[in-house]
């Protein structure tokens, strides 16, 4: 091997310098580069996404003003904010059941469960979120509305078909997700914070809500907001159960529509290819699109700009 | 004395006084159930799922309900056959898609990757964005890629596509997470002794991470399978007659076979789409359990 003085490191002790640069290894380089070529096919798939969702949606605004699209009026075929609200009912409703459960599950698990209880009491949760989206969906018209609803509580107005079972049971799929999140960031608190506070005379309830909720803050809104992102963009659930009229309500009670579950009809149904009516099937994906990657965008600044490092 | 002392003071008088601790309160015993509730709701709504589902699909599962194909006329004689059949091509041929892939991409990142260069962060950022996508628009750049090479709807490949679309962020970040958990000696180690960085990759990272990546794997799959709306939006049949033999045949999938008798409220179909869903959560929840085994088995703490 040739030292070359210039490249190699220094030599000491009156030993030949070995440069460990020099000797080149193209196999090296080669699994490199297919390692890399398999990363960057991700940033294709989003490019994919943007390009598919891009030039039918360009289509349907070439023939329908975007004043049309953007109306409220549940009676246009062409109007987006009827399902915008749907899902946002839908999500809302979700919400209401899955932060306040999932977090308390959270602080449970990272707070008072023993090792043992939370290594079987974690993966009990997360097989919530195992379960398939169309069983959910079952579950919510044949027995959250027709069972728990209707016979149950004899709440014989309300319909087999409801924004409310529809959240309800979305809320249950989202849980697993709020959970499994803030567990992490909770369990991420060092454990000297919570020394320092029982040592303060607090309780652990005071612990747990004024010192080590506090302190995961960041990583707890971001489980928050990733599960609304999920809920947002699921699909079966609402299409089974919250039913496929076009509805601006903001009453839970009766029957809607959101954006993904319109997609889901419209995939399936008559329209031909090229019109305006199959077109808005784009059009409504993009907007879902945009609305799920700023939401994201949020998780993730919300995460940089308050994150504390420990 | 400062407001500290003076509290830890008070509650070591009180301690003393009461003979229990400040945990014992009424409001933090309110707390700690109101904790607990919260833990058991999830696992209660999963048994009463699975009492519900059970009660009335047992009475259908029988070999009609693996062997036959689904039937308009005969609800007695309705099987989910070619969905079942579908489900499992689609399954495979998406693991065959997705786990080189996922894995040989999630290598670069974590194995090669200097952070530092502005390429390697947007593929980083990328991937966390495509793993909050939601399922129903990878199903639209499926169907677009099917349209662009002249493909029909509802074709196995296209639901393997739509399907590894949807995996594969999920596979790329578990692999990730496995391979940073191995410790950094080990590479070390390995590069001090004179092998290159693919060689460490190669002898050490990956099979150290090997039970982290099944376990990973395993869950994206388990997803897959369970998922029908990337399925609708490339055009999966509710009803096939023949079995699929080529990538190229037409197919259905048990999710999608389940949410074609959604709206069938005749007693006879809901029976048979309630049995069909056991054995759809059977093979979702069996491949669940699959991954915890082998995540509490052969998972090292380093």
């Amino acid at each position: 091997m040739s030292a070359d003085k210039t490249a190699g490191p220094p030599s000491g002790a009156g030993l030949p310098a070995v440069n460990l640069a020099a000797k080149s290894r193209p196999g090296e380089a080669v699994v490199k580069a297919l390692l890399l070529t398999a990363a960057v096919l991700s940033v294709a798939i989003t490019f994919g996404i943007v390009i598919a969702l891009l030039a039918p949606t360009l289509d349907f605004f070439r023939e329908v003003p975007f004043g049309e699209f953007f109306s409220a009026d549940d009676q246009k075929e062409f109007a987006v904010l009827p399902l915008v609200m749907g899902t946002l009912v839908t999500t809302v409703i979700a919400l209401a059941v899955a932060v306040p459960i999932g977090l308390g599950a959270a602080m449970y698990l990272s707070e008072y469960a023993s090792p043992r209880a939370r290594k079987i009491l974690k993966p009990t949760v997360e097989l919530l979120a195992g379960v398939p989206s169309v069983v959910y969906g079952f579950f919510a018209v044949y027995f959250v509305s027709e069972i728990f609803f209707q016979k149950w509580f004899n709440w014989q107005s309300l319909g087999l078909l409801n924004a409310l079972s529809a959240g309800l049971i979305l809320g249950v799929m989202v849980i697993p997700t709020i959970a499994s999140l803030a567990e992490d960031a909770l369990s991420a608190v060092p454990q000297a914070m919570r020394q320092g506070s029982l040592a303060m005379g607090a309780n652990r309830m005071q612990t747990t809500l004024r010192v080590v909720l506090p302190a995961a803050l960041s990583g707890v809104m971001a489980a928050i907001v990733l599960g609304m992102s999920r809920a947002i963009g699921e699909t079966m659930i609402v299409t089974i159960a919250a039913g496929t009229l076009k509805n601006l309500s903001f009453n839970p009670t009766e029957s809607m529509q959101t954006m993904t579950s319109f997609m889901a009809i419209k995939a399936g149904g008559e329209d031909p290819v090229g019109t305006p009516g199959y077109n808005m099937l784009f059009a409504v994906g993009m907007l879902l699109f945009v609305i799920t990657l700023v939401v994201n965008f949020i998780s993730i600044s919300i995460v940089r700009r308050y994150r504390q490092a420990y | 004395m400062s407001a500290a002392t003076v509290a830890a003071r008070e509650t070591t008088a009180h301690t003393i006084a009461t003979g229990k601790s400040r945990d014992r309160t009424p409001g933090s015993l309110i707390f700690l159930i109101a904790l607990w509730l919260s833990l058991f709701f999830g696992i209660a709504v999963l048994t009463v799922l699975l009492v519900d589902t059970a009660i009335k699909g047992l009475p259908r599962m029988d070999g009609n309900l693996l062997t036959e194909y689904d039937s308009t006329l005969f609800p007695e004689k309705h099987g989910f056959r070619a969905g079942i059949l579908g489900s499992i091509w689609l399954m495979l041929g998406t693991a065959l898609f997705t786990v080189p892939l996922g894995i040989a991409a999630a290598t670069y990142l974590e194995e090669f990757a200097d952070n530092k260069k502005w390429y390697n962060r947007i593929i980083e950022i990328n991937i966390q964005n495509l793993a909050a996508v939601p399922a129903i628009v990878y199903g639209i750049l499926a169907l677009g890629v099917m349209g662009l090479f002249g493909l029909a709807d509802g074709l196995v490949i296209g639901g393997i596509l739509a399907l590894s679309l949807l995996t594969l962020p999920i596979i790329i970040i578990t692999t990730r997470e496995a391979l940073r958990a191995v410790p950094s000696e080990i590479r070390q180690g390995s590069l001090a002794l004179g092998a290159t960085v693919w060689q460490t990759t190669w002898r050490n990272s990956l099979p150290s991470a090997v039970p982290g990546i099944a376990t990973g794997t395993i869950l994206g799959l388990s997803r897959a399978i369970g998922e029908a709306a990337p399925l609708v939006m490339v055009g999966i049949f509710v009803s096939v007659r023949f079995d699929p033999a080529s990538l190229t045949d037409m197919a259905s999938a048990l999710p999608i076979q389940i949410y074609g008798l959604a709206s069938n409220s005749q007693e006879a179909y809901q029976q048979a789409a309630n049995a069909a869903i056991i054995v759809l959560l059977l093979m979702v929840l069996g491949l669940n359990a699959l991954a915890i085994f082998i995540r509490n088995k052969f998972q090292r703490s380093w």
